[in-house]
């Protein structure tokens, strides 16, 4: 890493990892009350915050301190006791920091479980041991495995309620092993866990010597998320043409964006789409200073040897490794909007640093969640529902699959008329 | 084969970039709420990195209380000049003599929710469409539930229930004439994050951060500044004692914490201790549970 800056080199802090997961369970599974275990026993709760959650949990009558209470943020979650809608939360361990998306088990809030789940590395999905595998757990981790998480953890909650006994435990586990050979997820971690006693989530539980493995915290600590990006095929959207005009760089006209993927360095010869252009990088810039290569999730910006017209939503990538170029996508959806999806409707997407219009060309097929078998004769895309779409677009989109490369396999569509973001399209 | 890592400061300036570029690439009118503190140095650094060698392509808006600590004042302009950007300043003081707020009376009064009506005028004046704010996630529980793009109706308000989904880095901020959008570019950052990055960054921050002799008198377990700007209780002593401030507001909200931390590392070795929030020493969070929930529905920051 050319870090030029000597303190950073310095500063073990910033030497720390960053590691997003999502949490995800049903109602009264005991996420929240997970999580306040967590930030709890890795000392990340203040004392302002830790009073003003004991003084809410005595006005409830409850006669312990409600750690979910923690990470319940609007007045109307307080009043339910129910987690409305994604909350994210922060906490580090010396060699990690954690972001915590905490998305809601309610049915009609799916929605915010694509949401949280779309930029994690990882789910922790919770069951209750005396409920097993349900409905909700499969449909998470369904919507995990779709949106290319390789880390799941299931935690196997409540065991004070089932007497910590191994037998409960095993049958939840082979419960999930069998749907979840249907999933696309590698790494698969199995915690049996009390988070209301904190059993194997920060300290080693005693009640449960039958169970050899870590503990959650740890697991979470060391699990390999390796490198999400894609570090092979080199793709830059153009976010931004910076053209400063002042007397010092007059000729200036740098290409600010985010590497999506591959390393670019200066020298490389690049093609520009959709002109199709070619020309070398000379130079990459991180503000003032010059670096020597530029990998994802890197931003910078870029100048070329040649003068070629490129503009916000364009791409560079390597003429011999380009994406896919082409107005006929066919995608996975997952429907957020009360409002149907319209067959042959129009919608507006996001794509990159690119927005342009579409049209739904066909539903070829919805999704059963619990059994991940098509459904048959029925082809409405409603709320929470995930089908698979076909559209045709605008202008030609510059893509890879979603499997491929999240960022440059993702949009987003919008509804045109109240501007609503209705669905989450990955292409295949 | 090497590996290809960014370390987590990295990539949170890195997304806080990404957006920035965003919001100037999809508004028309966008402007950065600018108020002296920490949070706000740091997005001004920011936006100075993310269009460098072109100047930042917005203005920054100064909500002001008229009760500033001076080194605010002072900071605020020498930036403006140093970044070459407008800094449009508008003035509580202005609402309520307009007679479009009413200021509070006595001991406790604070022009914190004044600011509201102040910051909304302001947009519809300049008809701003977007105007980023430096508030974290992890500053308060109702803002752990914001998005990045924050879209606001025509009334400024905030819906909690009815928030658009946000996927990916892929932002939606299209909307209907007359709406805008709070943007967060450090909404994935913590007290720590900032302190780390000014420090990494060698960003200069106003005295007011480091440990200095100060008058201050305490209240509800706060510390705050004897000031013309606060009238006493007769009980209230004032004593002077080494203090410096976590957050940096108006002057009759913002809690001191005694402490000799002089240098940018001794304030991180006091955070990584800190038993207490940042916004624990703020007397507007301390009103009600839902203090800050209700004042961001109505076009809070």
């Amino acid at each position: 890493m050319q870090s030029t800056n000597k303190n950073k080199a310095e500063n073990a802090y910033l030497n720390m990892d960053l590691l997003r997961f999502t949490t995800a369970g049903s109602v009264d599974d005991g996420k929240s009350t997970l999580i306040g275990r967590l930030l709890y026993d890795s000392k990340s709760i203040f004392d302002d915050q830790m009073e003003a959650i004991e003084e809410s949990s005595k006005k409830k009558g409850d006669d312990y301190t409600n750690l979910a209470l923690l990470t319940d943020g609007l007045s109307a979650e307080r009043e339910q006791g129910i987690t409305i809608d994604v909350a994210y939360r922060y906490f580090s361990t010396p060699s990690r920091k954690f972001i915590i998306a905490d998305t809601p088990g309610h049915i009609q809030y799916t929605r915010n479980m694509v949401t949280g789940a779309s930029t994690a590395n990882l789910a922790v999905i919770l069951v209750d041991a005396r409920a097993g595998v349900i409905e909700q757990t499969c449909r998470h981790s369904f919507i995990a495995s779709l949106l290319g998480i390789k880390h799941i953890v299931l935690c196997v909650n409540k065991m004070d309620l089932v007497d910590y006994s191994e037998e409960v435990y095993k049958d939840v586990v082979s419960q999930y092993k069998e749907f979840s050979s249907k999933l696309n997820v590698p790494d698969i971690h199995y915690i049996p866990i009390s988070a209301l006693y904190g059993d194997n989530v920060v300290e080693k539980s005693d009640k449960m010597d039958w169970y050899g493995g870590s503990t959650l915290l740890y697991t979470l600590e060391n699990v390999q998320v390796g490198s999400d990006h894609n570090h092979v095929d080199c793709r830059y959207p153009v976010q931004w043409v910076v053209r400063p005009q002042s007397n010092e760089f007059h000729d200036y006209r740098g290409y600010a964006g985010r590497v999506e993927g591959g390393v670019f360095k200066p020298g490389d010869k690049i093609i520009a789409l959709p002109s199709g252009f070619t020309s070398k990088i000379k130079s990459i810039h991180n503000h003032n200073e010059e670096v020597d290569e530029a990998f994802a999730p890197m931003s910078v910006s870029m100048t070329l040897e040649d003068d070629i017209d490129i503009s916000r939503g364009d791409m560079l990538a390597k003429p011999d490794n380009q994406p896919k170029v082409g107005q006929d996508i066919d995608l996975m959806v997952c429907w957020l909007n009360k409002e149907e999806l319209h067959p042959r409707g129009k919608y507006t997407i996001r794509h990159t640093t690119k927005q342009a219009r579409c049209i739904v060309k066909e539903v070829k097929y919805k999704v059963d969640i619990n059994t991940l078998h098509r459904v048959e004769g029925d082809l409405s895309i409603g709320l929470n529902d995930i089908g698979r779409i076909r559209i045709r677009t605008t202008e030609p989109l510059f893509y890879d699959s979603y499997s491929r490369n999240r960022s440059t396999g993702s949009l987003i569509i919008v509804d045109e008329f109240t501007n609503n973001t209705v669905g989450a399209g990955m292409i295949i | 084969m090497r590996s290809y890592k960014l370390n987590h400061i990295q990539q949170l300036e890195s997304e806080a970039i990404l957006i920035m570029r965003e919001v100037a690439a999809q508004f028309e009118k966008p402007v950065l709420l600018f108020s002296g503190g920490k949070d706000s140095i740091c997005m001004a650094h920011l936006a100075k990195k993310a269009f460098y060698p072109g100047k930042i392509p917005f203005p920054f808006l100064h909500v002001d209380t008229g009760h500033n600590f001076d080194e605010t004042i002072e900071f605020r302009d020498n930036l403006a000049k140093e970044l070459g950007i407008e800094m449009i300043v508008s003035k509580v003081q202005d609402s309520i003599d307009a007679g479009k707020v009413k200021e509070e009376k006595g001991p406790r009064a604070s022009r914190n929710s004044l600011q509201i009506t102040t910051l909304l005028d302001a947009m519809e004046e300049h008809k701003f469409d977007a105007a980023f704010g430096g508030a974290r996630r992890d500053e308060e529980k109702a803002r752990a539930k914001e998005r990045f793009f924050s879209h606001r109706d025509e009334f400024g308000q905030w819906d909690p229930k009815n928030q658009r989904p946000e996927l990916w880095n892929l932002f939606n901020a299209n909307k209907e004439y007359g709406e805008h959008f709070r943007v967060f570019p450090l909404s994935n950052w913590t007290e720590m994050d900032v302190w780390q990055y000014i420090a990494s960054e060698e960003i200069e921050i106003p005295s007011l951060y480091f440990s200095h002799e100060r008058e201050v008198f305490e209240r509800d377990g706060t510390l705050l500044a004897s000031s013309s700007f606060i009238q006493n209780f007769e009980h209230e002593e004032i004593v002077e004692k080494t203090i410096r401030f976590r957050t940096i507001g108006d002057v009759t909200c913002t809690g001191a914490v005694v402490s000799e931390a002089s240098t940018l590392k001794d304030i991180i070795q006091e955070v990584a201790s800190a038993r207490i929030t940042e916004r624990g020493g703020r007397a507007d969070d301390k009103r009600s549970e839902a203090a800050m929930e209700e004042r961001k529905k109505q076009g809070y920051f």
